[in-house]
């Protein structure tokens, strides 16, 4: 399990958890990122990612990044 | 049962990006108006059609996630759909993302919505050779679910029959199981707390998701430990976040949904899609801050291209009328004063505000394209980093962006932002940004002071503003809003090529904002200027002894220390208050000149230094009446205040120091 931010461009992982306060999870929840949620990420960069699930990109900050846990997707 | 009457009360709703408003647009084709939703200036859509005998009124909501508000127009749009309970709900989602879209869907279905499903964009999904099997999704949610192209106008008549045929039904039905362990607490919730008017489920779960709003709501003072009783209970027996577990169990249920009524011909998923092979380009690390600055260097080449000569006609034009009008009111020996009126007061005044209407039509015409495009999310992506070392939120910057064109759709804009405190910075610093009807004062003294560099000059005053409200935010933010900015959630829609009636649309909204102002406040303001400029009667129209001559020399004393004490100048600058438009206008109407002389009486009045220290103080000082009242709706009279206290220091001081320094420096050579 690791952090979101450390992930590179182009890989796929699976979300495992959020660890937001209050808000952040149900925030991320009503956009399609929810934990066990498979996800790519389609840049990764100093400042904000941009990820994909299913067509639905999001861009979010690089602090936000190091909140959500990742597994890789063998 | 079919509602007796036939009228009645649906509303949109759905996932920005989902072609939302393309429907609505299609449903109720040119029977819209746009009013504004009950205590905030937020725009409510409202249009109608008739169907099979029925007279439908639509309600186009804003664009919604969920019904757990975080902005300002998830909140309009969730105390829309609880309180006024629409007599049925068309949730338009984008087909090509069904998941996510769906989520909303089962929240409104848990509510009680009598939920109609509009699988917008289904062109989209044809082409990525996917079949959906809408009689599953129909059977499984217990709702009529249709095929639509919005942008096509594809699917609009089934729709409005789904439409009446849904009315008077009821959307009880619905149930996602939680589990057993959830739905023990939800019960238990259900019995000791209600909610008249909700279903005690729904109130139930939110209760467990800890909804503030709905908490308050419920009177029961024994409500508020027995719901802390349930949570806690609840996620020691689950060992993690209740939160997680309820997000869980809802997508646990849509993803089994999806994955039936779903059929791939291949796996999109290796297929890099168009929209990140241009994402590669655009939001690039080196290229995506020069794409962005090149893009926004397009925007004003066009606004100022093509927006100057539309001006000229529009000037000649009201001068033309104005010369018409007051011949008129001679040839049929009407009164001087009326004459004077009409065309000194009204139409000069109202034209050297319409003289605007071209340069603000095409910025907002151009935004409206980034905006459909796609752009103006990356744009806003790209920014993120450099407005968070301002203390800003990259969803910060297109309302500033707004602002060069009229701050007060620029104030409106902010309505997008998650945090309140990043609003009301941003809303605060707006002003900053030098709206359109400040440029013709830098034109007029540019232009009479510094012809040869006339370009650099005004591009000086414009990065200003920018500084200052690097500065000002900064500041506001250590005093005020200590803390983190809001972190950047932002969806960003696949590229699309925008159609020509959507952005006009858009465009026309926030234009005509800046119209109603003309119409109202500036007509006021120039009918009051022409009084006090022609009372007491038997002065000379706007000269020292007139109530307006007398206004302005009280307040030129104050103005000495930034060269520019004399009475005209205070009392341009008092009138720019009502509207910046009009100072430029004031000064001619107070020197007795047209404009092409009003160029040398400055001349002779001012200096090049005290000339730039006006123009500093006209970006600076006060935002106008139009602006403070936005900023009154959009917050309260605390910040108001604030707004208007510290550009009018702020304005002064710049000027004076400004004149006293370059004084000092001039004086040493």
């Amino acid at each position: 399990m690791m952090p979101l931010s450390v992930i590179r461009s182009g890989e796929r992982v699976k979300i495992v958890e959020i660890r937001g306060g209050r808000g952040l999870i149900g925030r991320l929840a009503d956009m399609g990122f929810y934990p066990g949620a498979e996800i790519e990420v389609i840049s990764n960069r100093p400042g904000p990612l941009i990820l994909n699930r299913g067509g639905v990109r999001l861009g979010i900050g690089y602090g936000m990044a190091h909140r959500i846990l990742v597994s890789p997707i063998p | 049962m079919k509602v007796e009457g036939k009228k009645a009360k649906i509303a949109l709703a759905g996932n920005p990006n989902s072609g939302k408003t393309t429907v609505f647009n299609n449903l109720t084709g040119g029977r819209q108006h746009v009013g504004n939703w009950p205590g905030v200036t937020v725009e409510k859509k409202e249009g109608a059609f008739t169907y099979d005998g029925h007279e439908i009124t639509a309600v186009d909501l804003p664009g919604i996630y969920s019904l757990t508000a975080y902005s300002l127009d998830e909140r309009i749009a969730r105390d829309f759909l609880l309180r006024e309970k629409p007599d049925a709900v068309v949730v338009v989602i984008d087909a090509s993302n069904l998941e996510r879209n769906l989520y909303l869907v089962t929240q409104l279905l848990e509510l009680g919505s009598n939920v109609i499903l509009d699988l917008n964009m289904m062109d989209i999904v044809r082409n990525k050779r996917v079949e959906i099997d809408t009689g599953k999704l129909s059977a499984v949610l217990g709702i009529s679910v249709i095929e639509t192209v919005g942008h096509k106008g594809q699917g609009m008549e089934g729709l409005k029959e789904a439409i009446i045929g849904a009315l008077g039904e009821k959307g009880d039905s619905f149930k996602i199981d939680y589990d057993q362990d959830i739905e023990s607490e939800i019960e238990t919730l259900q019995k000791a707390v209600t909610l008249p008017g909700y279903p005690s489920r729904w109130v139930a779960i939110k209760l467990l998701e800890g909804d503030a709003e709905i908490l308050k709501r419920v009177i029961d003072k024994k409500a508020d430990s027995l719901v802390l009783e349930c949570q806690t209970r609840l996620e020691r027996h689950l060992g993690y976040d209740l939160e997680t577990a309820l997000v869980e169990r809802r997508y646990g249920f849509l993803s089994g949904l999806v994955k039936e009524s779903i059929r791939k011909r291949f796996d999109l998923m290796e297929r890099l899609d168009i929209s990140d092979r241009i994402d590669r380009v655009l939001v690039n690390r080196f290229l995506g801050i020069p794409i962005f600055l090149g893009m926004m260097w397009l925007v004003f080449q066009l606004v100022f291209s093509f927006g100057g000569p539309l001006a000229d006609g529009i000037n000649a034009f009201m001068g033309w009328l104005g010369e018409g009008v007051s011949s008129g009111i001679r040839a049929v020996g009407g009164p001087q004063w009326l004459s004077s009126l009409l065309s000194d007061g009204i139409i000069g005044g109202v034209g050297s505000v319409l003289v605007f209407l071209p340069n603000i039509m095409l910025l907002f015409l151009a935004i409206a394209i980034l905006e459909a495009s796609g752009y103006m999310a990356r744009a806003a992506f790209v920014m993120d980093r450099f407005m968070h070392a301002l203390g800003l939120h990259g969803k910060s910057f297109i309302p500033m962006l707004l602002g060069f064109g009229c701050n007060i759709p620029g104030i409106m804009a902010t309505r997008t932002l998650e945090s309140n405190k990043d609003r009301i910075l941003t809303i605060l610093v707006n002003p900053l940004m030098s709206c359109s009807a400040r440029l013709p004062i830098y034109i007029l003294f540019a232009g009479a002071f510094f012809s040869r560099n006339q370009g650099l000059v005004i591009f000086s005053l414009y990065l200003l503003g920018i500084i200052l409200a690097v500065v000002v935010a900064r500041i506001f933010k250590g005093i005020f809003f200590k803390g983190e900015v809001a972190p950047l959630i932002m969806e960003l829609p696949p590229y699309r090529l925008p159609t020509i009636k959507g952005v006009l649309i858009h465009m026309w909204e926030r234009s005509s904002l800046f119209l109603r102002k003309a119409g109202t406040i500036i007509i006021l303001g120039v009918v009051l200027i022409w009084f006090l400029a022609s009372l007491p009667l038997g002065v000379a129209y706007a000269s020292q002894g007139s109530l307006i001559g007398k206004f302005g020399s009280l307040f030129a004393p104050l103005l000495k220390p930034a060269g520019f004490g004399f009475w005209q100048a205070g009392v341009a600058l008092l009138f720019g208050i009502l509207a910046k438009e009009v100072v430029v206008g004031t000064l001619g109407t107070l020197y007795g000149v047209e404009e092409a002389g009003l160029i040398s009486v400055i001349q002779n009045q001012f200096t090049s230094l005290s000339a730039y220290a006006f123009m500093v103080m006209a970006l600076v000082y006060i935002p106008c009446i139009a602006a403070i009242a936005t900023i009154k709706k959009e917050t309260d009279w605390k910040w108001t205040g604030l707004a208007v206290g510290y550009s009018l220091v702020l304005g002064w001081g710049l000027a004076v120091l400004m004149y006293q320094i370059g004084a000092l420096f001039m004086a040493l050579r």
